[in-house]
């Protein structure tokens, strides 16, 4: 009986989150809604999100992609509250929460998430589609057609270094092999957990012969770096940078770009280099829980996300935002971010979802082995 | 992103995730947040814990009477009724979870249609590869640290014993207390802050050339002694000071070395306390995550990390079945581990009362 009656009000939404603000026709709609249009405008959307007053993220750490700016402005700017749960969260944890949250009030609203677990995270249903107003400008390779997620925003692999411990600043992979580094290479984590470790590693195989779907050159690298003394299996993190724990780090340019802001005070001059032998961008991905307890709010995330103004902030914390190429073409993007990015040569290409399932699987299997 | 939350891994694997509660019960205060589960209920709880109320007629029985066995089956029922709670408590905080990850490590739930079907595959990956590999390199790791830290601790216990000084007694007593919970991500960064790349005592010493290397096997050994060896002294300062000066007077006036003491009455005697602080050491090395996470990230193949990694990651896409058969490899180790010690640890526990 309550089943026939959650069916005839709203299709595919079986748990309406009890507690959800907003009456329960309204709730229902929002948690359906594909587009700002559904709920009759922007200004409607914008309308819906203050009734439920309250925003529900997760994984979004502060210091990261400037998500600590975005959170603050988007709360300010529409008067909804953000709570930020566990920052240093990474997708699998996010997908979990999902999971074993269906149909609380504390589940996520919305997902930043690893492009791997953003095609799982579709493919069983998590999602709700959803297409922002800037929809049409997002290149097809980067989003699902569905609309059930699609990239936010990306960077380049990059080699951070110390320039004030550092003499001579590596600029490419092979010169991370030189005698003078020994002891001073880490990766921001183990790759077979952490993206940017893997990327790491990836972009590491493209300078060494490899390719998409043969990851092997990277993981030797990294393994004839270990023989050589030249890698520390410390993960890199803020801290380590400050501390000169890690006076070499191959991360996102991104996070090596932000640490550079954020210790020119204390006397770390920290230098970031995209390498030229080994050009490896990668994207991460934006989703809506499908049960999201705040699913105007989710939305209007979204939408916030995808305005100038979001793209733009995450421009100002030297992510690469995906409408970047439409922005820079409508004048939109913000000039001075733009200058500030570290350069890269040429463009970036991205791997098929089977070249990446490979690459990771042979990772898995041969990582250990390379480095022990 | 950051590999340092200890959370996931203990929130699966139950021998780490009751560990604290209990911990603190039996072994008054002083076992290690991390891993003390295995030796749990068998070394240190005699003492303290609930059931013990019951068993001081026990221990009488067999002392004195060798038709022990008839009168203790006799006083069966009331037994079971004071171990309720404690049996109640360990179904609930043992028994759910193991449960739990059973029935993860043997099904997979297909993501399109949600249906659930048996599989042996989790635990065959598990077993294979660099899985193995993970378990070997914990195996190996936590024998290793929890032998030489058995040694060490039982000769510093023994000195301390010897010396018959009260005040030196207090002071190792405390500082072993305080040392053994000392695990974990501060303990890493104390090392990594001395004698890590760009340690103090690194850089003035210069240990670099020298060959040393925080970030590796020989490197995390050397931490994981830092609180299993206090952890030893704590668990046989007892048990050495059970032995009575009568015994070793005895074995004197019957002619006996000093040798020849040890050889026939003490280590006879101090063997099940022996083999079980041995097992309890060995358990916390293995159940060890945040302090091996903080240091070696990957690079040191350990079943802790590899669970983590497989559940809380960024890279690998649907592995949550695999940490489950590997939290079951855990546990199917640790009980191994414990089935040698339990038989030793009955037969002879009544001498040391």
């Amino acid at each position: 009986m309550l089943g026939a009656a959650v069916l005839t009000t709203a299709t595919a939404c079986g748990a309406a989150p009890e507690g959800a603000a907003g009456a329960d026709g309204d709730g229902a709609k929002a948690a359906t809604a594909a587009s700002a249009k559904d709920f009759g405008g922007m200004d409607a959307l914008v309308e819906a999100a203050k009734r439920e007053g309250a925003l529900h993220v997760i994984a979004l750490p502060p210091d990261w992609a400037n998500y600590g700016e975005l959170i603050k402005t988007f709360e300010t700017t529409y008067g909804i509250e953000i709570e930020s749960e566990n920052p240093d969260a990474a997708s699998a944890d996010e997908i979990a929460a999902v999971k074993s949250r269906k149909g609380q009030k504390r589940a996520p609203d919305v997902l930043d998430l690893g492009i791997a677990f953003a095609r799982s995270g579709a493919e069983e249903g998590l999602f709700a589609p959803y297409k922002v107003e800037a929809w049409d400008k997002i290149p097809a390779a980067q989003k699902d057609e569905a609309g059930r997620w699609y990239n936010d925003y990306g960077g380049y692999v990059s080699i951070g270094c110390d320039a004030k411990r550092i003499p001579n600043c590596p600029k490419t992979f092979a010169d991370l092999l030189e005698p003078e580094y020994k002891g001073k290479v880490a990766l921001n984590g183990n790759p077979t957990k952490s993206g940017s470790a893997f990327g790491g590693v990836y972009a590491a195989a493209l300078a060494n012969k490899g390719s998409f779907a043969d990851i092997q050159p990277g993981i030797d690298f990294f393994g004839k770096l270990k023989k050589s003394g030249n890698f520390i299996p410390v993960e890199s993190t803020p801290a380590t940078v400050e501390k000169g724990e890690t006076p070499i780090s191959i991360d996102w340019d991104y996070l090596n770009a932000g640490y550079a802001d954020q210790f020119k005070d204390k006397g770390v001059d920290w230098q970031v280099a995209v390498p030229t032998d080994g050009v490896y961008a990668q994207f991460y991905s934006q989703a809506i829980n499908k049960d999201a307890p705040h699913p105007a709010a989710a939305r209007l995330w979204m939408e916030y996300l995808y305005s100038a103004e979001g793209q733009n902030l995450w421009l100002k914390g030297y992510a690469r935002p995906v409408l970047l190429p439409a922005m820079t073409a409508d004048g939109t993007a913000d000039k001075a971010f733009v200058a500030k990015l570290p350069a890269v040569t040429g463009t970036p290409a991205f791997p098929a979802s089977a070249e990446l399932d490979k690459a990771k699987a042979t990772l898995a299997e041969k990582w250990d082995k390379a480095l022990s | 992103m950051s590999s340092a939350s200890p959370t996931p891994t203990e929130g699966t694997a139950p021998t780490e995730g009751t560990a604290p509660a209990e911990g603190t019960a039996p072994a008054e205060g002083t076992a290690p947040a991390e891993g003390t589960a295995p030796a749990e209920g068998t070394a240190p709880a005699e003492g303290t814990a609930p059931a013990a109320g019951v068993t001081p007629a026990a221990g009488t029985v067999p002392a004195g009477e060798t038709a022990g066995g008839t009168r203790r089956r006799r006083r069966g029922p009331r037994t079971w009724l004071a171990a309720l709670p404690l049996v109640a408590f360990t179904g609930l905080c043992f028994g759910l979870p193991l449960g739990a990850l059973l029935y993860g490590a043997v099904t997979r739930t297909d993501p399109g249609t949600g249906a659930t079907a048996l599989t042996g595959e989790h635990l065959s990956r598990s077993l294979q590869g660099p899985y193995l590999g993970s378990l070997l390199g914990s195996v190996q790791l936590s024998a290793l640290t929890a032998l030489i830290a058995s040694v060490l601790g039982v000769l510093i216990a023994q000195a301390v014993v010897t010396s018959r000084s009260q005040a030196l007694r207090n002071a190792v007593l405390t500082a072993s207390g305080v040392l053994a919970n000392f695990g974990g991500v501060p303990l890493a960064f104390a090392f990594i802050a001395t004698v890590g790349i760009s340690g103090v005592v690194t850089q003035l010493a210069d240990l670099s050339s020298l060959g040393w290397n925080l970030y590796s096997f020989t490197g995390l050994a050397v931490v994981y002694l830092y609180f299993l060896i206090p952890l030893m002294v704590l668990v046989i300062l007892p048990a050495l000071d059970g032995l009575r000066p009568q015994w070793r007077e005895a074995a004197q006036n019957a002619g006996a070395g000093g040798w020849q003491y040890w050889r026939h009455v003490g280590i006879p005697v101090l063997a099940p306390s022996l083999l079980g602080g041995f097992v309890l050491l060995f358990g916390s090395a293995f159940a060890a995550h945040a302090t091996a996470a903080a240091l070696v990230g990957g690079s040191v193949p350990l079943v802790t990390l590899k669970i983590a990694d497989a559940l809380s990651g960024n890279v690998l896409v649907g592995q949550e079945n695999v940490a489950l058969a590997l939290g079951l490899d855990m546990i199917l180790i640790a009980g191994l581990v414990m089935a040698v010690h339990l038989p030793l640890q009955r037969r002879s526990a009544r001498w040391l009362r």
